[in-house]
Order: C-alpha cells, then structure tokens, then sequence
C-alpha cells in the first residue's frame, strides 16, 4: 500500500458523494421516456423512472406528483448500505443547471401508491410531477414489462416521451408545499 | 503527514472488514473459473427449508434438487428494486437458451405477512412462467433468511400508510446438490449472471 493508491481510494470515496447544485430561477424542462412497469392485480404498487433535463442554465427541483390512478404518490430514493437496500422518501429531487436527473432502477423514483387499478403492459399512466420553479407538468407514462429493465425504444417513439415543461405550465412561482 | 497514513490505511482495511462480519458474508476473491459476474462462497451459507409455494402447497429445498436454482429474497410491495432483479433473473435465463430449463427461478418473500400463497401467484408470472413464489410463517421465513445471511427489516414513515422492508439484494446460484455456488449482487448485468451459470455447469460436467 502506497500512498498513490490511498489518494485513489480518498478520491473515490470523494467523487461518489453527490454534488448538488444551488438554485436558481429556471422555467424550462425535457421529460424523456416516463416509463414504469406492469402490476399484478394484489400490487398496489408501482415506480415510475424517466429523465428530466434542464433546458438551460439554471436549476430545478421536482417536489411532488400526483395520478389520478393512484390514492398516494411519493418521491424515494435508495441508499444502499452496504449490499443494504434501504428505500426512502426524499424531500425533492434536483435537477441541476444544464444537466438531468435520471429517475432509473436501483435510484430515484416516483413511487405510485395504492394503484386503483393494475398497470398493463403498452398502456399509459397520466401523471402530474410538480417542480419548484416550471411548476406543474402533466406526463404519461408508458406501462412496460413487470422485469422491464429500462424504457424500451418502441414505447419511447409511440409515446410523446419529449416534452417542453415550458409550453405545460403558465405559472412558474417557487412555491413548496 | 505520511506517519498517520498507515493508521488511513488500516482504519479503511478495518472499516471495510467490519462491513464484511456485519453482513456476515466472507466472500473470497473470486478464482478464474468464476471471474465473470459471480462471488464465489466459501463460508456455510445456505441450507434446507420447508415453505409454502404460491400453489399453498408446502415445498422443501429437496424440490430443487437435481437442477440449478436462482434464489432471490424480495417481497411484492416493493415497486423498484425487486422487480429489476426478479427481470434480470427472467432474461439471464433467456440467455442461457436450452440450457436456462436446468435452472430454476425462485423468489422467496421476507414480507410473510403481505405475501400470502395467493399474492404471490398473481406476481410471479408477471416474470417468469417458472418462477417459484415462496412464502412461509414468520419462523420460517427468518430461518431461511437467515441461513442464506439475508438481512431484512420492516420499516416506516410518519408518511407512510404502508410499511416498506429494507433487505440485502442478492442473487443465490444453488448447484443440483444444494450447495449455494455463487451470489450475485445487485446489478450483476444478467449476460454476466448467465455467463457466470454456464461456467459452473461447464466445470460440473468437466469434472
């Protein structure tokens, strides 16, 4: 053991810890390919992933969504604790300057709860994400396959997956609930 | 500056074997034959069960001998991680092509009290059409669990209407004999999972 391979692991260890960015006023987002997956009849539960990229210079931060096919919807997260999967509500999810957030397995998600009805394969589940300063934006997304890794690239090109946040909302305020 | 490094250093090697008892997992370095994907056990993890499957009928780990099984713990409420790795299970066998039908995909819940026999038939198939759902009492469950060191725990918010299980997310490979081969964690690509299968077969029948 060298000193080179301990500032390699310091570097590590400092690289893997998030940088999150400080916010600024931003009215501007692409949404690509919501997506989640099928569910039985029993699960009243789901997680939705996609993309949300700021069109620009300035931050955001998504605080909530609601479905109207869900009694309950949450932002969590994972932290894995050692080989420890420990799910989490998370306040917000930022989405930095110039940059995304990916919502993806094993990371981020909106976790719908209490689904009033199953979600099957090719259809679609409206959703309302709202975001500190673009406010609300209305989504679909797409229902895949229950073990579906990723959003497939057929339901991405027969699903509006772009969408301009800018166009959606009238209001931008800074308003947390 | 470099006479505290040593002390950098074994803190560190400490931290990260105090990780390893914790879980208590001691997994070696994986040799050559096994390089691709999956962590090579060399601690007594594993062992018999007797549980119940999503048909209510009651199954014992003898049901699986005879061919491979890849066992996975997880429970049905659980919208992200389970599934993820239940679907990567479901194409890792895929992969194997022919020989994926000697192997046989289980899920044993570590949430008994949600995940009855019925719950678990209707979530199964939406994987696999062989993948086996185990449940069990309370008793049972943790014995399972704890035969193959899986850590699982209940846990809620003020937020919550609904209780979530923090657990370990591994894959178990588990040879025709009964002998857990292989683990993999969270994230094995299911090309390296199937890769990693069917070396262990290779080295099977090779031998």
């Amino acid at each position: 053991m060298n000193t080179r391979f301990v500032s390699a692991l310091l570097c590590v260890l400092f690289l893997s810890s998030p940088a999150w960015a400080h916010e600024e006023k931003s009215e501007h987002l692409t949404i690509t390919h919501p997506w989640s997956r099928a569910t039985a009849p029993s699960q009243k539960v789901g997680a939705v992933f996609m993309t949300i990229k700021t069109n620009g210079n300035t931050p955001d931060r998504l605080i909530g969504a609601q479905s109207p096919d869900a009694e309950d919807v949450q932002i969590h997260g994972h932290m894995m604790d050692g080989d420890v999967m420990r799910m989490r509500p998370v306040d917000g999810i930022v989405i930095p300057a110039d940059g995304e957030a990916v919502l993806e397995p094993g990371g981020f998600h909106i976790m719908l709860i209490g689904l009033k009805a199953p979600l099957f394969e090719e259809t679609v589940i409206p959703l309302t994400l709202e975001f500190e300063k673009a406010g609300k934006v209305e989504i679909e997304a797409v229902i895949e396959a229950a073990g579906a890794r990723a959003a497939s690239s057929a339901s991405g090109a027969k699903m509006d997956g772009e969408k301009d946040a800018g166009k959606n909302n009238g209001h931008g305020g800074g308003h947390n609930r | 500056m470099h006479r505290k490094l040593p002390i950098i250093v074994v803190t560190l090697v400490v931290a990260v074997f105090a990780l390893g008892a914790w879980l208590n997992l001691r997994v070696a370095e994986p040799p050559e034959n096994a390089a691709v994907g999956g962590m090579v056990v060399n601690v007594n993890i594993g062992g018999p069960f007797e549980l119940t499957d999503h048909t209510g009928a009651r199954m014992s780990d003898d049901a699986l001998r005879g061919k491979y099984a890849l066992i996975y713990f997880g429970y049905t409420f659980c919208p992200d991680v389970c599934p993820t790795e239940l679907g990567e299970i479901a194409v890792a066998l895929d992969e194997l092509g022919d020989a994926g039908k000697q192997v046989t995909p289980v899920m044993i819940t570590i949430d008994p009290e949600r995940d009855t026999p019925e719950i678990l038939a209707e979530y199964v198939p939406l994987f696999h059409d062989r993948l086996v759902g185990l449940t069990g009492t309370e008793a049972e469950i943790k014995d399972v669990a704890e035969k193959y060191r899986v850590f699982y725990r209940r846990f809620e918010d003020p937020s919550f209407t609904f209780y979530l299980m923090d657990h370990t997310s591994f894959v178990y490979l588990v040879d025709p004999k009964g002998a857990v081969a292989s683990m993999f964690r969270y994230g094995t690509p299911p090309e390296d999972m199937a890769a990693a299968i069917r070396q262990h077969m290779r080295a099977r029948t090779d031998s």
